[in-house]
């Protein structure tokens, strides 16, 4: 296995206990307070929650309800968009990624991201995998060659391409081009990956194969996923939030969520009353 | 019915207003095509005519000829002497020096400006720099010449104390100066149209803004940037009144780029007023119209190929 | 920190910050910016003092050592005119086509837009070359054998008409391109309007299409102006002349224009210091103009695209 050491240039800030420990379980991702705005619009308001490591935590929701919003927060995404402002805090382990960190960018080589509708650059399979490592200065040829197998195993690709490493990434169908990106992420070992409705636009076959996907990425890494498909939140995840106009409403296990619902406008979403 | 009784509308009339308003559309392709015819007829006497061969056939006009016994084979363009000189070397030489110099010049600049106003600019400082470009597009090539001729071409005599005045070195930082827009306008189209999805993928993978523009935009608009580069030579190659004002209008063979030049189009324009109706120095002129002609038409499918191309690689999601 | 099974983070090096890069294609726009201002000052400053009424309006005297520039005023002005009217229709009604009436892939609309593409490409002197070989050469001769009988030729010689129609060539891409935005901004729901209240195609395009496209036509006509009041090459040896005595009068007249006026005075001019204060005058008026619809050009297009989204 490829071998590094942490090291990241940025100042750890130990707070006020940021991190939950319930029961033996360590929270990897912690939000407090959070409110954010597009320009004067508050998209989300005072949102609290905590993301298990090692689990899958399904943000779901009608349109508009802030859960892409909540997820782009997640990795400082919205930051590439003007007149936006945070204010609360979201941890990364210790650290608080708003305020600690020096450069934005070692935030997102932790906290890595898959689109709605896949993205591969113009580039050839094996590039866009590799991409990430260049970017962030990694550049021994078998290293990247190791990674790049490694990740496309790991996103149930490898078998597929293998032979084809060097082909245009707009060869492939849009489940494979979907699964390239999402190897594509894992190739820089995010801690955490965010992932914006992955399947929405891709035919059931694929849908599942990427659902199982996720049921193995798991064990490895803490996965946030966006979905508007609310079976496939009940079959994937582990803890759900509903997200309603920019609050969370209510997140627990989805058993729970599915089954026995706390609050009666959850009540309502799940069972198509509206959204 | 509803109560109005409206006219009949005429299938004929309809087929007739189709059939002129495409009779309008016909007007580019057919002008393109007897440009071409026009130019190339009068110059046809060089292929066919034995005539006009002898003085200024393909061979004579390409190698070097020895025209006067005792002294040696030269190329020579001096079409209005007692014995008549239709060597294209002087001028072919003069045009590529010309348009290099262009191209070193204009290169730098439109990608530079193209790159800093897609990649780095402030939104308000972009909205700035677009119309200088076009403003400086919409110079005539007359008055840029002229400013070429008396301006630049002392400032440069000045500060670098050149011998001739007017030079391929004058010249070519003037044609520059009309091949920038050109440069600029495609290439910042080609990084504009990168998808801003990808961008997005490229910063969640950790980037920061320079590395997204250096390792994921410019490579994806390469294909447009050299699209501009082969357009902005076809202009280089053209363009007339620059050179005509500033160039010093010599034709000779010489490496240096601070001679006197005399360029294909120049040429045209200098030696057209005077020449004789159907002489063969007339058909020499529109013989090197109608290579301009076809040089222009090469670089044009070139870059519209490229363009093509480019367009699809970015946008093509096959499958 | 509870650390994953497997995998350990990576070593990632420092990045670049991409400051000289930044630092150095500002400087390219700075020196293109310092460019432009040097040639306008530099005109500017050399022409403005000869320009006055008296410049504007009266014909040059004493050989251009003095006098004004009026012909070739209104040379261009009359050669411009008769320019727009043989090219507006035709490139409107061109881009019309493409855009109204044919599918965009085409075997016939792709060889229009090659053709488009490459007239915008060929060079000004090789327009110059057409408009003498068959305007002048072929339609004016033409013209001169069927109609008249005269030993001088009537319309087979430079004439303000052949130059204004070779112009027309060379401007007929400014023109469709402009149109083709025009049209493309146009809602589809607008032109479904019209006909789902039983209007014909035709008649959508005249009542509805083309009215709402004015402001991209008129740009284009504009830009067109712009160009074609600055060319010299095209006219040369199709109608433009340094010096007449009097102004045109018909349509197979030569014509005064001040981009041939600046070419001729600035590089056989026999006494430069003289007239120096002309030519530059010259300059400023032809750069002023061009400068001028350059700007309302623009100025009208990015009016009609702030007003992009309809309703």
């Amino acid at each position: 296995m490829l071998e590094g050491v942490k090291n990241f240039d940025e100042k750890q800030q130990v707070g006020p206990t940021p991190v939950i420990e319930e029961g033996g379980k360590s929270m990897k991702m912690t939000a407090r307070k959070v409110d954010f705005f597009y320009g004067s619009f508050q998209a989300l308001h005072d949102i609290s929650m905590d993301i298990e490591e090692n689990r899958v935590t399904a943000l779901i929701g009608p349109s508009g309800c802030g859960k892409s919003t909540f997820l782009r927060a997640l990795n400082r995404m919205n930051d590439t968009i003007p007149n936006t402002r945070l204010t609360g805090e979201i941890f990364l382990d210790q650290t608080n990624i708003y305020t600690s960190v020096r450069d934005v960018s070692t935030i997102r080589t932790r906290v890595g991201m898959v689109f709605q509708k896949s993205n591969p650059f113009p580039k050839s399979i094996f590039d866009n995998v590799a991409f990430g490592l260049r970017v962030n200065g990694i550049n021994d040829r078998d290293v990247i060659r190791e990674a790049v197998e490694d990740t496309l195993k790991r996103a149930f690709l490898w078998e597929e391409v293998k032979d084809k490493l060097n082909v245009s990434a707009y060869m492939l169908s849009g489940g494979q081009q979907q699964r390239l990106c999402i190897a594509r992420a894992l190739a820089v070992r995010p801690e955490v990956l965010l992932m914006d409705e992955p399947a929405s636009a891709l035919d059931p076959i694929s849908t599942s194969r990427i659902e199982d996907l996720i049921g193995e990425l798991k064990k490895n890494y803490t996965i946030v996923i966006v979905t508007h498909n609310m079976q496939q939140a009940a079959r994937i995840s582990d803890y759900t939030a509903f997200f309603y106009e920019g609050r969370l409403i209510e997140f627990d296990i989805t058993k729970t969520i599915f089954t026995k619902p706390s609050v009666k406008r959850t009540e309502d979403y799940i069972t198509g009353r509206f959204g | 019915m509803n109560g109005y009784s409206f006219k009949k509308k005429f299938r004929f009339r309809e087929f007739l207003g189709e059939k002129f308003i495409a009779a309008n559309a016909m007007v580019a392709l057919v002008a393109i095509a007897l440009i071409f015819l026009f130019i190339f007829k009068e110059a046809i006497p060089i292929l066919t005519n034995p005539d006009v061969q002898k003085e200024a056939g393909i061979s004579r006009m390409v190698f070097k000829q020895q025209f006067y016994e005792g002294r040696e084979a030269k190329w020579s363009w001096q079409p209005n002497s007692d014995v008549p000189k239709y060597s294209l070397i002087p001028l072919f030489i003069g045009t590529i020096k010309a348009a290099l110099i262009a191209m070193l010049f204009a290169i730098p600049l439109g990608v530079g400006a193209a790159i800093y106003s897609s990649e780095f600019a402030p939104p308000r400082l972009r909205e700035v720099i677009k119309p200088v470009i076009e403003l400086l597009a919409g110079i005539p090539s007359v008055v840029l010449g002229f400013f070429a001729l008396i301006v630049l071409a002392s400032w440069l005599q000045n500060t670098l104390g050149l011998t001739y005045r007017l030079n391929a070195l004058n010249a070519g930082i003037a044609l520059g100066i009309t091949v920038v827009p050109v440069i600029f306008t495609v290439a910042e189209d080609a990084m504009t149209a990168v998808p801003r999805s990808l961008r997005d993928a490229a910063t969640a993978l950790g980037a920061n803004k320079w590395q997204v523009s250096f390792t994921m935009v410019l490579p994806a608009a390469l294909p447009g940037i050299a699209a501009g580069f082969v357009l902005g030579f076809g202009r280089a190659i053209g363009e007339t009144m620059i050179v005509l004002m500033a160039s010093g209008n010599a034709a000779i063979v010489s490496a240096s780029l601070t001679d006197s030049i005399r360029t294909f189009s120049a040429t045209i324009a200098a030696e057209m007023a005077e020449v004789v109706f159907g002489s063969p120095h007339y058909n020499v002129l529109f013989f090197i119209g109608t290579l301009l002609f076809a040089i222009t038409f090469l670089t044009n499918l070139g870059g519209d190929f490229i363009l093509t191309r480019l367009r699809e690689r970015i946008q093509g999601r096959t499958r | 920190m509870n650390t994953n099974t497997t995998l350990e983070p990576l070593i990632f090096k420092p990045k670049s910050s991409g400051l000289v890069p930044r630092s150095l294609t500002l400087a390219a726009v700075l020196l293109i910016i310092l460019i432009l201002a040097v040639i306008l000052i530099n005109i500017f400053l050399g022409g403005f003092r000869t320009i006055d009424w008296t410049f504007l309006t009266h014909a040059p005297e004493n050989g251009m050592e003095s006098g004004g520039i009026f012909p070739a005023i209104f040379g261009t002005v009359a050669m411009v005119i008769l320019m727009v009217i043989a090219v507006v229709p035709v490139g409107v009604l061109t881009a019309v086509y493409l855009h109204e009436y044919t599918r965009p892939d085409s075997l016939f609309t792709r060889l229009i837009r090659i053709a488009i593409n490459n007239l915008a490409g060929v060079p000004s002197i090789v327009f110059g070359l057409f408009g003498l070989g068959f305007f002048v050469g072929f339609i004016g001769s033409g013209i001169d054998s069927t109609f008249y009988n005269s030993p001088r030729p009537v319309w087979g010689q430079p004439a303000i008409i052949w130059a204004s129609l070779t112009l027309a060539l060379l401007t007929l891409p400014v023109v469709i391109v402009s149109t083709e935005e025009a049209l493309r901004v146009i809602p589809r729901e607008l032109r479904e309007a019209s006909y789902a209240l039983g209007a014909t195609k035709l008649q959508t395009i005249i009542r509805i299409v083309i009215p709402q496209a004015m402001p991209g036509i008129l740009t284009g006509a504009i830009l067109g102006v712009s160009r074609g009041a600055g060319e010299v090459a095209p006219i040369m040896f199709t109608g433009a002349a340094y010096y007449l005595p009097h102004l045109p009068t018909g349509l197979n007249d030569q014509f005064m224009v001040l981009g041939y006026h600046v070419y001729v005075m600035a590089t056989q001019s026999p006494n430069m210091e003289v007239t120096r204060p002309i030519l530059y005058g010259t300059v400023l008026v032809l750069l002023l103009l061009t400068i001028l619809l350059n700007v309302v050009a623009i100025l009208i297009r990015s009016r009609i695209r702030s007003r992009r989204v309809y309703a």
